[in-house]
């Protein structure tokens, strides 16, 4: 892989900080950058092609309309399903809810059990603790291991007929721990349970593949695999699609009502994106696939792996003022603090040294008290960083300290 | 004020010596405290501060919680500085506090150490940080007067 050639993709990666420094990008996990190919796939939209998806009886609505179907079939490819079976909805956060709201909250029965686990991002839980109040039913928790993992053991043991849905990540987004979801899947199944995965941190960094998972819902964002923000996708089984109520109505979604109320439903996906999509980010989203695939998902695993082990290894043998609480988790994120400066005073310092990264508690209010630390601050990477800004952050990191730190403020 | 109030290296050690060491970084138990709970919804600065207010004098302030250096700093000058005062004072120098927190001009002998903030405002997103107590403080002399209407 050619790094350098990659970043000569994305126009984010020439834009200096206030001071001058190259931009140092270490929030992957928030959000990645787009490459050239994406953002043209946005304005190609809005320059050419610039009318409704969906509902075109005139040439340019025919060809948006086709374009924004090439869409999903692409994503389709892109995590091995049917295309029938990839709703586009607005993120992520908006794909989870759909499920908990309109799979779980038709479903659900007083006593039933949701389990999840206290690595979830907010967006993975705050719907399922939600639902459960509403449905009478429990919400319980996958102890985690001393890595911050969830293991099949752990949800083996869980286990019971009660247990109707488990939700939990695919790669948890404070740790960046992979979970062993397709094992995960198979033992929800044997239980008659189903599984929601928050895909969110996976597939921009790892192939993901529905039918090797055999995962019954599977979420992800656009934004975070070099796409546009405002679109993302819920894949379904299809009969559970067809067994989930929409969360949204309106225009598009239905094929008929009347005024004694009676609605009839498209079939998914259709039933499931009422109102006009962000079609340029949609088309952006595939755009930002085909970019992905044409480097190649393997390539991109090995390459941020192997630099995550080269800054592991930097952080561990050239500083002793960092705490590092993923080590031994296998990653593209490390989550650390500086030792006596408080996270967010270390993100202020590093961000005027022109490295971008986050502090706080990353969505995962309850995680903290697993690793008994107020907050963290978190490096994740992408394929597009390299061992020189690893090597600027080792030295950034030597220079910080609970005084050097104030710097900023004189 | 003095010169010494220009030195940065001074300006430094007030900042580390009240967030290592804050003052007044207990919550009181007696009722006669009223509380404003200060919980930062872009950060995680998550802070309670009570005051004692009798009579149009600020008998105590006094805060704890969760928070990065900058809050914790601030709060505890906010907490030194107004014990004591009148409610007018206090105002005037809540007032002048957030004018050199925005750069504008103000009266530094009344800020006394609070002063060594007074860069704050070019890390726009630390502002918060620097003010999150203040806050508090002046919503709880703000419901102090509303009561005593």
């Amino acid at each position: 892989m050619d790094v350098k050639r990659i970043r000569e993709d994305f126009p984010m990666l020439k834009v200096k900080s206030k001071k001058g420094y190259d931009l140092i990008y270490f929030d992957n996990a928030a959000t990645a950058f787009k490459p050239y190919s994406v953002i043209d796939a946005v304005t190609k939209y809005y320059t050419n092609y610039s009318v409704n998806a969906h509902r075109g009886d005139y040439e340019l609505g025919f060809t948006v309309d086709t374009l924004y179907e090439e869409a999903r079939e692409r994503v389709a490819k892109f995590i091995n399903c049917e295309k029938k079976e990839v709703v586009f909805t607005t993120g992520a956060s908006f794909g989870l809810n759909q499920v908990a709201y309109g799979y779980a909250g038709k479903h659900l029965q007083p006593g039933d059990v949701i389990l999840t686990d206290e690595a979830e991002h907010a967006s993975n839980y705050l719907p399922w603790m939600n639902i459960a109040e509403a449905k009478g039913a429990k919400l319980e928790f996958i102890p985690l291991d001393d890595n911050g993992m969830i293991t099949p053991e752990q949800v083996e043991k869980m286990m019971s007929n009660k247990v109707k849905i488990i939700a939990i990540a695919h790669v948890t987004n404070v740790l960046g721990a992979e979970i062993d979801i397709k094992e995960i899947s198979r033992i929800a199944h044997e239980h008659g349970a189903i599984i929601v995965v928050d895909g969110a941190q996976s597939a921009p960094h790892m192939k993901v593949d529905m039918k090797d998972l055999d995962c019954d819902f599977f979420a992800f964002s656009g934004h975070k695999l070099c796409g546009s923000t405002g679109v993302g996708v819920l894949y379904g089984k299809y009969e559970l699609l067809e067994d989930m109520e929409p969360m949204l109505l309106g225009g598009g979604s239905n094929a008929r009502y009347d005024m004694c109320g009676n609605i009839l439903m498209k079939n998914p996906p259709y039933k499931f994106e009422p109102g006009t999509p962000p079609i340029e980010a949609t088309l952006g989203m595939k755009a930002a696939i085909d970019y992905i695939d044409a480097i190649g998902m393997d390539t991109i695993y090995t390459y941020e792996h192997e630099l995550r082990d080269y800054m592991l290894k930097k952080m561990q043998s050239e500083l002793d003022n960092v705490e590092i609480y993923n080590a031994d988790v296998e990653s593209s994120i490390i989550t650390f603090n500086i030792k006596d400066v408080f996270s967010q005073d270390a993100a202020t310092y590093f961000s005027d040294k022109g490295i971008s990264l986050r502090s706080g508690q990353h969505c995962a209010k309850l995680l903290m008290d697993v690793l008994q630390t107020p907050s963290t601050l978190r490096a994740s990477l992408a394929f597009y960083n390299t061992k020189e800004e690893v090597d600027h952050f080792i030295e950034v990191c030597k220079s910080i300290n609970k005084e050097s730190m104030l710097d900023v403020f004189f | 004020m003095s010169s010494m109030m220009n030195d940065p290296m001074i300006l430094r050690q007030i900042i580390m010596d009240h967030g290592q060491n804050p003052r007044n970084h207990e919550l009181s138990k007696d009722p006669e405290y009223k509380e404003k709970h200060m919980a930062s919804d872009s950060c995680i600065d998550d802070i309670h501060v009570q005051a004692k207010i009798k009579d149009g004098k600020i008998d105590d302030v006094r805060f704890d919680g969760v928070a990065c250096t900058i809050s914790t700093s601030s709060t505890s000058i906010m907490s030194e500085l107004l014990i004591g005062k009148t409610i007018e004072e206090a105002r005037e120098i809540i007032k002048n506090y957030r004018a050199m927190i925005d750069e504008k001009p103000y009266d530094e002998d009344l800020l006394e150490e609070a002063i060594a903030f007074q860069n704050v405002g070019k890390q726009a997103n630390r502002i918060h940080c620097a003010t999150i107590g203040w806050d508090g403080m002046e919503a709880l002399i703000d419901e102090s007067e509303e009561n005593h209407d």
